[in-house]
């Protein structure tokens, strides 16, 4: 028997029975569907996660003091710090070539006031690079001045909550500040950014270093951030860093190194698993859908006793029938493929339609797994009935009329 | 030419052995008219699906046309049936959902011919039988006779050397079952072996040799 001859004798079995045969393609669809939109919907937090995080800077690398094996994740809140990362080991940072941009980050909590209203913020002493590191950007005004590091200019920047809250509707840029015991002016307001890893730059107050070394009474800083040079692989960056690090601090290498990469590959990783469990729950629905099947099969293999029998009196081998069968099984999945995949890619869009803002995008790899998944399934389930058509007896098979 | 020699066909029912054909001998020639009588659960059709290679026997040996053919695998045996015999049943067998055309094709679907040729075959059987402006209909468009016909058209479609018909008539009216008849005497007389199976002694008396089949066992011509 020719190939498309099968298929052409197993298609019209299928449309024989419309109403049965449309409703499995049905179910093998929804969970073809389901798979597909479950896990680009996954893909898509995972993006916009990854997104988020892009945001930070590009090519950003943290230096902590102490010494802490991570890989990854939340900084350690309290390093154990044998030897104080200064200023001076920041600027010796941003004198090596791979380093594009240094930003000293110096980290307390201090009254701040204004015209009589007083609040607590936090205070974050930096140089200019932070502008550059953070990408940060201002909604009026500028950032702290490119100059000599340990000038402690009397100049800050504030967060947007920080002036709303002492200024209101009211003046802000250029009015006198008192931070502490110390007074500055108000050079800049930073335009509204929200919490990006784990700290509201809205809800704080920029000022230079050695404004902050002064305030503060101490010379160590809470982090450096860095930019390296995006076409070195950020592992080399960290080696260079550890290098210079260590030429500064007698041999000691004392320091924890946290690439933006590594973060990302950690939530790139967790958000990747559980992508793949939700499309793993959705396979489940193609496992239900491929019993469907075997069912339908079962069910038409009764049926169609007599139809078995003559073919195999006329002349058809067992495994003709079985191929027929299976045939038939695997269009019936491939079908529900289909129109699975159809629905599950009209469904993304229109979800992309209604929200605009999620990165929906359909990982080639669901719709690969999801296809192949469906099809193994229609195999799968319908070998049982494929063997149980092929193994009738054509003298009984024919009586039953 | 098909030749029996001491078959025996036994069914197991429960701890019973029960013995459907014992010790068949026969022979039958090419072209020959061969009709098989008797009462019902006499072992006629058992008979038949012996001859028709459709059951093994429990002992004994078949020849045909001098090979043995009792012991070939299963699919050896669907390729004979396929090339040298012809089937035509009581209930037709037409499968419900293809037309009267494609139901005649099935037997060259089975044996991989071109489809060019197909059509040609198909449409020459069809209108032998006089279907020609049905070829379309589906079978429960077509009345008792044109159904048998189309059957017919299906069993004679790869020119079988032997034609096997198990009670052809039987859900006929007189009229039409006539008709049915006359068309595969028609075929007897071109040379195809005519093996059918009735209880309506007025048709089995038509064959040139009868055989009276009773309690599995051939009691002489009748």
């Amino acid at each position: 028997m020719r190939g498309t001859d099968s298929i052409l004798l197993a298609f019209g079995a299928i449309r024989g029975h419309r109403l049965r045969s449309s409703l499995t393609i049905l179910g093998m669809g929804i969970g073809v569907s389901a798979v597909v939109l479950l896990t680009s919907l996954g893909n898509a937090a995972r993006s916009y996660v990854t997104g988020e995080f892009s945001e930070l800077g590009a090519n950003m690398v943290i230096v902590l003091p102490g010494r802490n094996e991570t890989t990854g994740g939340i900084p350690p809140i309290m390093g154990e710090t044998p030897r104080d990362l200064t200023l001076d080991d920041a600027l010796a940072l941003g004198r090596s070539p791979v380093i594009r941009e240094v930003a000293p980050v110096m980290l307390g909590s201090v009254p701040v006031s204004a015209r009589g209203l007083e609040r607590e913020v936090t205070v974050i002493g930096t140089t200019s690079g932070m502008e550059i590191v953070r990408n940060l950007r201002m909604a009026r005004g500028r950032f702290l001045a490119a100059g000599d590091p340990h000038l402690a200019a009397p100049e800050c920047v504030l967060g947007e909550t920080v002036r709303k809250e002492l200024f209101g509707a009211d003046h802000s840029l250029g009015e006198w500040l008192r931070i502490g015991d110390r007074r500055c002016r108000i050079i800049g307001v930073l335009a509204p950014s929200g919490v990006s890893l784990g700290s509201d730059l809205d809800d704080m107050v920029m000022l230079p270093v050695a404004s902050a070394e002064i305030l503060f009474n101490t010379s160590s800083l809470f982090r450096v951030l860095l930019q390296v040079d995006p076409n070195l692989r950020q592992e080399d960056a960290a080696r260079e860093i550890r290098r210079i690090i260590m030429d500064r601090h007698e041999g000691e290498d004392d320091i924890t190194i946290i690439s933006q990469d590594s973060v990302l590959a950690t939530f790139d990783r967790i958000l990747l698993v559980l992508t793949l469990g939700i499309g793993a729950i959705a396979g489940i629905s193609l496992a239900v859908a491929g019993i469907l099947i075997m069912n339908i099969m079962l069910v038409s293999v009764t049926q169609r006793t007599a139809e078995i029998g003559l073919l195999r009196a006329i002349g058809a081998p067992a495994g003709d029938i079985r191929r027929l069968f299976l045939i038939e099984a695997l269009l019936l999945s491939g079908l529900g493929t289909g129109f699975g995949l159809l629905a599950g890619i009209l469904g993304a869009v229109l979800l992309h339609r209604l929200y605009p803002l999620l990165p929906l995008a359909i990982p080639a790899w669901s719709v690969a797994a999801s296809a192949g998944t469906a099809m193994l399934a229609g195999l799968v389930f319908g070998a049982l009935p494929a063997i149980r058509a092929a193994r009738l007896n054509p003298v009984t098979a024919l009586t039953g009329r | 030419m098909i030749s029996l020699r001491g078959i025996c066909r036994h069914y197991r029912l429960g701890e019973q052995q029960l013995a459907a054909l014992t010790d068949i001998d026969l022979d039958i020639a090419q072209g020959e008219y061969l009709s098989i009588m008797g009462p019902s659960g006499s072992g006629k059709s058992t008979l038949l699906n012996q001859i028709a290679l459709l059951d093994r026997p429990t002992a004994g040996t078949y020849l045909l046309n001098g090979r043995d053919v009792t012991s070939l695998p299963d699919d050896e045996l669907a390729r004979i049936r396929r090339e040298n015999m012809g089937f035509v049943f009581q209930f037709f067998h037409l499968i419900p959902r293809l037309s009267a055309a494609e139901n005649i094709e099935i037997p060259l679907l089975l044996a991989g011919i071109d489809p060019s040729l197909r059509k040609r075959k198909v449409t020459e059987a069809i209108t032998a039988i006089g279907l020609a402006g049905r070829s379309a209909h589906r079978p429960d468009q077509l009345s008792g006779g044109e159904r048998q016909r189309v059957a017919i058209a299906r069993a004679t479609i790869m020119q079988p050397s032997t034609l096997l018909a198990d009670e052809p008539t039987g859900n006929l009216d007189q009229a039409t079952g006539k008709q049915v008849i006359d068309l595969l005497e028609d075929l007897n007389r071109r040379g195809v072996t005519l093996i059918m199976v009735t209880h309506d002694q007025a048709i089995g008396g038509r064959a040139g040799r009868r055989i009276r089949i009773v309690d599995g066992r051939i009691i002489g011509a009748g």
